[in-house]
């Protein structure tokens, strides 16, 4: 079970980009985390594993808090943390095989890293990954020569084979094409039922994440603004998220300077009409 | 009517703007240049009467070199001297990148902290900011004449020159891999070995020939101030005015040269 509480990030910039976020996710739901470009969904789901360290709030997974944890307590914690890109970030020179047991790096010795020496087990469990993700024969590829929608698939299998208590996705899809993306939501649905794990996926598609989640966040300028079941998302609710339009319960105006996303913004055009401030 | 004339007497003019403020400041640095080199050239005296007798000269001493020399015992001494340069140029190689190495990580500022950052980046600039010859005759006189000051003096100038481009190539990878290998919870050294060594393996190659070409020729020369290779020789029989002894020298010199050269150029296609 993740849950945050009151969690903010200001960056040394002074831009706020997140702004008391308090979620509770658990059991094998498939969450999707939607807002405009600059929100703060990538500096929120990197909180979480604190490969952006949260200025305010608390980050507990089982009821542990990894926030103020050091180093070594950290790696420990992020075992249990899958993450998928959206760049894939997967080790391009490196074969489909190291890659996906790079996801069982916090278990192994520096020594056995160096020789690529993994217990049979791990390679056993990544083999079955392989099918799972439909890479089967695959793992002597160097992944330059796969495509995106492969090399997403290899970047799945690697978050998987951590068998972490959630899987993160940031933005997942926004480098494929429209059928592959459905194929990787796909795919990260069927994770959740058949690993009975949690998935949080940020993403700026909202057809996609009506479609294959079951509860949506909304965020809008760092905040949270909307938190519920898939079929509640109204049209009014999408206007509150993406166009920053007064929520009818809560009159919290946010005029703030535009956060800046520094991984999703600038990147790519966004579908969805933005606010002026935006 | 009065519209056509209009329009061709308000064409408008264009002109490609200049990298200097404006073009007096133009032809004003071009100016300064030119008298730079003039003023250098009448400094140092020459003259186009020195420049001819010189050429005579230079006849001369090509005909005393020819024949190059080829007796028994000197081309023995020279192939001596020959694999002595390319063992230190080999010895040289390998030690000065293996304390490059970690002088690289330091530099590069995507990977290690501030204060390493500096002190690897001022290791860099000492390390370059001397010539190869003047710490040869350093280590001359520290460590004596022979192929040891040699191998001190071209590993040494392998530091600032590998460490600095290896730096700089270390930077330029892509950190969305390491970030990801992090995330997974490796330790720092597992995933360099994952994130970063992969990626900069055949620069690392393609450097390290390349360094090891630009050592041969070091090594050819630093014999000049007393440190080993068949720089030794050419010093020896020019102080002798052996010039036939000269040619055989240069030429070996060229042939190892050359086909370092060859050498690395294939083996820097091959993995790049």
């Amino acid at each position: 079970m993740l849950e945050t509480e009151n969690l903010g990030k200001t960056y040394p910039t002074g831009d706020e980009a997140l702004r008391d976020v308090s979620v509770t996710i658990d059991g094998r739901e498939v969450v999707a985390m939607i807002g405009p470009s600059g929100a703060g969904k990538s500096t929120f789901v990197r909180c979480i594993n604190r490969l952006v360290e949260p200025t305010t709030g608390r980050v507990l997974l089982d009821d542990r808090e990894l926030t103020g944890l050091d180093d070594d307590e950290l790696r420990n914690a992020r075992r249990e943390i899958g993450m998928v890109f959206q760049e894939y970030n997967l080790v391009e020179r490196l074969t489909v095989m190291e890659n996906v047991l790079s996801g069982r790096l916090g278990y192994v010795s520096n020594w056995a890293a160096l020789r690529r020496n993994f217990p049979p087990e791990d390679v056993e469990r990544a083999y079955e990954l392989l099918e799972l993700v439909g890479l089967d024969d695959m793992e002597n590829k160097r992944v330059d020569e796969l495509s995106g929608g492969q090399r997403q698939r290899v970047g799945i299998a690697r978050a998987v084979v951590q068998e972490p208590k959630i899987v993160l996705a940031d933005e997942p899809t926004s480098s494929l094409d429209p059928e592959t993306s459905r194929d990787v939501m796909e795919l990260l649905t069927d994770i959740a039922v058949e690993r009975d794990v949690p998935v949080l996926i940020n993403i700026h598609e909202v057809d996609l994440a009506e479609r294959y989640a079951d509860r949506i966040l909304g965020l809008h300028d760092g905040e949270l603004v909307f938190d519920g079941p898939t079929v509640e998302l109204t049209e009014e609710s999408k206007g509150v998220i993406y166009r920053g339009e007064e929520p009818p319960e809560s009159a919290t105006a946010v005029g703030t300077t535009d956060p800046t996303d520094a991984e999703t913004t600038g990147r790519r055009a966004e579908p969805e009409p933005l606010s002026a401030e935006d | 009517m009065a519209t056509g004339s209009s329009t061709s007497t308000d064409r408008r003019t264009w002109r490609r703007p200049t990298a200097f403020r404006n073009r007096y400041t133009k032809w004003g640095v071009y100016g300064a240049v030119l008298a730079l080199v003039v003023w250098s050239i009448a400094s140092l005296r020459i003259t186009p009467g020195r420049f001819l007798s010189g050429l005579g000269y230079g006849y001369e001493l090509i005909e005393s070199m020819l024949p190059p020399e080829t007796g028994n015992e000197n081309t023995l001494r020279l192939l001596d001297r020959m694999i002595e340069t390319i063992a230190m140029a080999m010895v040289a190689t390998v030690s000065g990148i293996a304390i490059s190495l970690p002088v690289a990580f330091g530099a590069a500022g995507n990977l290690s902290p501030r204060p390493t950052y500096y002190l690897s980046r001022g290791i860099i600039s000492v390390t370059r900011a001397i010539d190869g010859l003047i710490v040869a005759i350093i280590a001359v006189i520290a460590l004596g004449f022979g192929p040891l000051a040699g191998i001190v003096a071209i590993s040494f100038k392998t530091i600032g020159f590998f460490s600095k481009l290896f730096a700089e190539d270390l930077e330029d990878i892509d950190m969305g891999g390491v970030e990801a290998v992090r995330a997974t919870g490796a330790t720092r050294f597992q995933s360099v070995v994952y994130g970063v060594v992969p990626q900069v393996v055949p620069r690392f190659t393609g450097l390290a020939v390349y360094r090891w070409d630009i050592n041969i020729r070091s090594s050819t020369i630093v014999g000049i101030v007393g440190a080993g290779g068949l720089g030794v020789l050419l010093q020896r029989a020019y102080s002798r005015y052996e010039y036939d002894y000269v040619a055989a020298i240069l030429i070996a010199i060229i042939l190892v040269v050359l086909v370092a050269e060859f050498v690395s150029a294939v083996v820097r296609r091959r993995v790049q």
